[in-house]
């Protein structure tokens, strides 16, 4: 095990932006990672790229300044990873709520639609009102982390999977590098990428982060003709986003598929790392899927799969360097908009390793801003 | 008294009804089939006419008469949550089907879910006119059609011989029976196969039969290719080393309109996962339910019988199925259990299937027989190109990876057909042994069956 | 007995599934793949592929190798 400037800790969406735009700046990577590529919370997403479901303040600062790396230094890779500029559309039963002004004003692009059937021919007579916002999106995940993994290698980076990391190596309070079970993996600088075990791995540091897991399901049916052009929800889905409510959580969220088939979401509910397949879930996810279409009365569900989603108690992500362990930074508890913010995350946290001032100020998002664990 | 319900109605599931209901308890029979019997047990549709009866089936009659079994063909469990009690999510598994009771619910499970063929992508083999060996069989007795007019059945073990000689004595013309592998390994196994008197006499009258329709049976021999633009309209046959690899040379083509594979079954494990029970990989690289003496799995009250615990045939699934359904009758009558020999003669038949399996494994050099083009996915139409790209250039070391990057095992049957396969490429792809934890990793479907989002809708209405 | 298939009288005979009663007529095809638009019918034959999907009396993604021949019912190509 040779020395390296920068220790990715997480081969997900996150730890894949860091190590690419690290080691596009130069620096030697290492991205370890004790399970599969993207095993964790990327694999069980949908892989969108949302301002829409954003309040204005620093998450959607984030998530505008990411829009600009999408479009801008990753435009050329975005076949890669299947990038479409999809658009949302928020709908509502009435009128739409004040966010959506709220959202204008803070630099969304946001068209109102008078007639939301005219954008979703399908969609139910009910809904009366909607927004659309095409600066949202959609990529593939899996390949997102793939080829962005890949082209970091391309660049020197190296990805170790199947390799835990055990404990941290320290010179007096500076962390070192890390322990793995294959070996010491000395580097100047650590990122903590690890998504909802980013709180075990801070605590191998003697640090606290409070990221916890936020368990959701999506269903996804048969491949059908176009059925649904655009990725659609209901205005209650920003609600559930920004809750800090530990029971299940249901608004839905529709979108079809180059595939043809249609994913239907979305649960938040806080239950820990249970696994168990939920009926309440997944019969809350159909029924608001056919409150919005209708016309998947007869459609075929294939499959369910979850993912465990990384929160924090103030519903804004982890990214900078911690104070309290030199050398180690924190890039984590993305919620469910990690996929979206990758790309700014990465960029920012590659900035920042590099001694510059980073596009968007990092304070907001620092890790030492929660009360210590008693 | 809330009921046992015994998933699958082939032999074990057949067995376990009836002895469950010998027993006094109140038993519900759900089975996908439109009549008792399963794969191993299938019986022509009526309108063909009687056929044998076997005493189960009367048997199963006289319960389901006596009230003593619900018996609900033509249903699928689409969901099974575990808990107390169990509830099963049915679903009709064609639209013309009459509607099943949408949850059933019971203290006891004995799941019999039977296998079904295990496939092999080859060349060709997503062309019309290639059919699963156990497909082939299915036509000829179920429904007495002949799928085509020459065949080729190719694969490796014994379950080829009864489709080749059903397929001829239906009116098939059938041009040859390749088996991978060679009559020499069976004379290692030999002192296994001593154990289960009547198997050497059934391989007797398989070889007369081939002998009777002319059927040359070709050993070392695989199809290597299928050939055809819009449908078969013809075979590659080869010669192979003991590893699989084609021998140069000895490719030749033959003319036939259909193609059957049999590489051996594969156990349908859905349900069991669901229940959270305990696998282990079977020395035939399937994945398969742990039970103990008394087909109890690691879930308290929960048994499986049949193939799911091991591939081993119909004789055997059957004595499976008894000895869960005895086994439980004993415990909820706080009796004790006397099948000794029952479990001897399981003991035998087990050790005999290994035996088979040992003399019939898939060529280690299978692999090499694809092409680029060759579709791993047939649902999703993925070819090898892909699976090897995601190994080679994307990270994948495992085949849930491979499945999210390249979309094998993501459509209509949901791996169903190649999950297997993919586990063995990903596996021969990046020089490591096929692992339980590698198969298991693509195993589980929580929807057991397709459901209509208006039913998933109503899925928590018995909730409490 | 008679279907109707793809709009066209199919003589077929009692017992036979509609896969059955398709492969014995010698139409071994009755849908494109969505992809590639490759001709597909019966594979595994006992309904886990999912191959042999087809529209049966007006529902689709019926599994024809487990749909049972009735007189009169009208069996169409899926459209994928």
């Amino acid at each position: 095990m040779g020395a390296s400037d920068v220790v990715v800790i997480g081969a997900g969406a996150i730890g894949a932006a860091c190590a690419y735009f690290a080691a596009l700046a130069g620096h030697r990577v290492t991205v370890v990672e004790r399970g599969a590529i993207a095993s964790g919370t990327s694999s069980g997403g949908e892989g969108n790229l949302l301002t829409s479901d954003k309040e204005p303040g620093p998450e959607l600062d984030l998530a505008l300044y990411s829009q600009r790396v999408w479009t801008g230094a990753l435009a050329e890779h975005g076949g890669l990873w299947e990038y479409e500029a999809k658009g949302g559309l928020v709908v509502a039963a009435g009128e739409l709520p004040g966010l959506v002004a709220r959202q204008r004003a803070a630099g969304i692009v946001v068209e109102d639609v008078a007639r939301p059937r005219d954008l979703e021919p399908q969609l139910s007579p009910a809904m009366t009102s909607g927004a659309y916002y095409p600066q949202d999106a959609q990529v593939q995940p899996m390949l997102l982390v793939a080829h962005l993994l890949r082209l970091a290698r391309e660049r020197g980076a190296r990805v170790l999977t199947g390799t835990e990391v055990t404990g941290f190596l320290r010179d007096g309070e500076r962390v070192v590098g890390v322990r793995t079970a294959a070996g010491d993996l000395p580097a100047h600088d650590v990122v903590n990428a690890a998504g909802v075990w980013a709180g075990d791995v801070a605590r191998l540091a003697g640090v606290h982060v409070p990221v916890l897991p936020r368990r959701g399901f999506v269903l996804v049916t048969e491949p059908l003709p176009v059925t649904i052009r655009h990725k659609v929800y209901t205005a209650e889905y920003v609600g559930d986003v920004a809750s800090s409510d530990a029971a299940l959580q249901c608004s839905p969220v529709v979108e079809g598929t180059p595939a043809g088939t249609v994913l239907i979401g979305a649960t938040r509910e806080r239950v820990g790392f249970d696994r168990t397949f939920s009926v309440r879930a997944a019969a809350s996810l159909a029924r608001g899927a056919l409150a919005l279409f209708p016309v998947l009365e007869r459609t075929k569900v294939l499959r369910c799969y979850l993912g465990f989603r990384p929160y924090c108690p103030d519903h804004l992500p982890i990214i900078g360097p911690d104070p309290r362990a030199p050398g180690l930074w924190h890039a984590c508890g993305h919620e469910g908009a990690g996929i979206g913010l990758s790309a700014g995350t990465g960029s920012l946290v590659a900035q920042a390793l590099a001694g510059a001032p980073t596009a968007l100020e990092l304070t907001p998002f620092a890790p030492e801003r929660f009360p210590e664990q008693p | 008294m809330t009921e046992v319900a015994v998933v699958g109605a082939g032999p074990a599931g057949l067995a376990a009804a009836v002895y469950a209901a010998a027993g006094g308890l109140p038993v519900v029979l759900v089975d996908a089939g439109a009549r008792p019997g399963g794969q191993y047990w299938r019986q022509p549709d009526p309108a063909l006419g009687a056929a044998r009866r076997r005493p189960i089936f009367t048997a199963l009659e006289d319960h389901v008469r006596a009230g003593r079994i619900r018996y609900l063909p033509r249903a699928e469990v689409a969901v099974l949550e575990p808990g107390a009690p169990f509830r099963l999510h049915l679903s009709p598994v064609t639209a013309d089907a009459p509607a099943p009771p949408e949850t059933v619910t019971a203290t006891d499970l004995i799941l019999c879910p039977g296998g079904y063929d295990r496939q092999l992508p080859v060349p060709g083999w997503d062309l019309p006119g290639v059919l699963a060996a156990g497909g082939v069989q299915a036509l000829v007795k179920g429904t007495r059609t002949v799928p085509g007019r020459r065949a080729v059945i190719a694969g490796t073990g014994p379950f080829l011989l009864p489709v080749a000689t059903g397929l001829a004595a239906a009116g098939g013309r059938v041009v040859a029976v390749c088996e991978a592998g060679s009559p020499w390994r069976w004379a290692r196994q030999a002192h296994r196969a001593a154990l289960v008197p009547g198997k050497g006499l059934e391989a007797l009258g398989y070889a007369a039969a081939l002998a009777r329709h002319r059927i040359p049976y070709r050993t070392r021999t695989v199809v290597t290719a299928v050939l055809g633009e819009e449908h078969v309209e013809g075979a590659v046959l080869a010669r192979v080393d003991p590893a699989g690899n084609v021998l140069s040379g000895t490719s030749r083509e033959v003319q036939v309109d259909l193609v059957a594979f049999g590489w051996g079954f594969t156990p349908s494990l859905e349900l069991p996962l669901a229940a959270g029970v305990r696998t282990r990989l079977d020395i035939d690289g399937s994945l398969v339910v742990e039970v103990d003496r008394d087909q109890r799995t690691s879930v308290p009250r929960v048994r499986v019988a049949g193939e799911a615990t091991g591939v081993g045939g119909a004789v055997l699934a059957r004595l499976e199925g008894e000895l869960a359904a005895r086994s439980l009758v004993a415990e909820v009558h706080r009796k004790p259990l006397r099948a000794s020999a029952l479990r001897g003669r399981i003991r035998r038949l087990r050790a005999f299937a290994r035996a088979l399996h040992e003399a019939h494994p898939v060529p280690a050099a299978w692999s090499r027989w694809l092409t680029e083009d060759t579709l791993v996915c047939r649902c999703e139409e993925v070819p090898f190109a892909a699976v090897r790209h995601a190994v080679e250039e994307l990270s994948a070391t495992d085949p849930r990876t491979v499945r999210s990057l390249t979309r094998v095992g993501m459509g209509w049957c949901q791996g169903r057909v190649c999950a297997n396969a993919c586990a063995r490429l990903t596996a021969d792809l990046t020089h490591t042994a096929l692992t339980a934890d590698a198969l298991r990793s693509t195993a589980r479907r929580t929807l057991a069956a397709p459901l209509d989002l208006s039913r998933l809708a109503r899925l928590d209405e018995t909730l409490p | 007995m008679t279907i109707i298939f793809d709009g066209r009288p199919l003589q077929v005979r009692a017992g036979q599934t509609v896969g059955a009663a398709l492969a014995g007529a010698g139409i071994r095809s009755w849908r494109a793949t969505r992809r590639n638009g490759r001709p597909r019918g019966l594979f595994c034959g006992i309904g886990a592929c999912f191959d042999c999907l087809v529209t049966v009396d007006g529902q689709p993604g019926q599994r024809a190798c487990l749909v049972p021949i009735r007189e009169g019912m009208t069996v169409d190509r899926g459209h994928d």
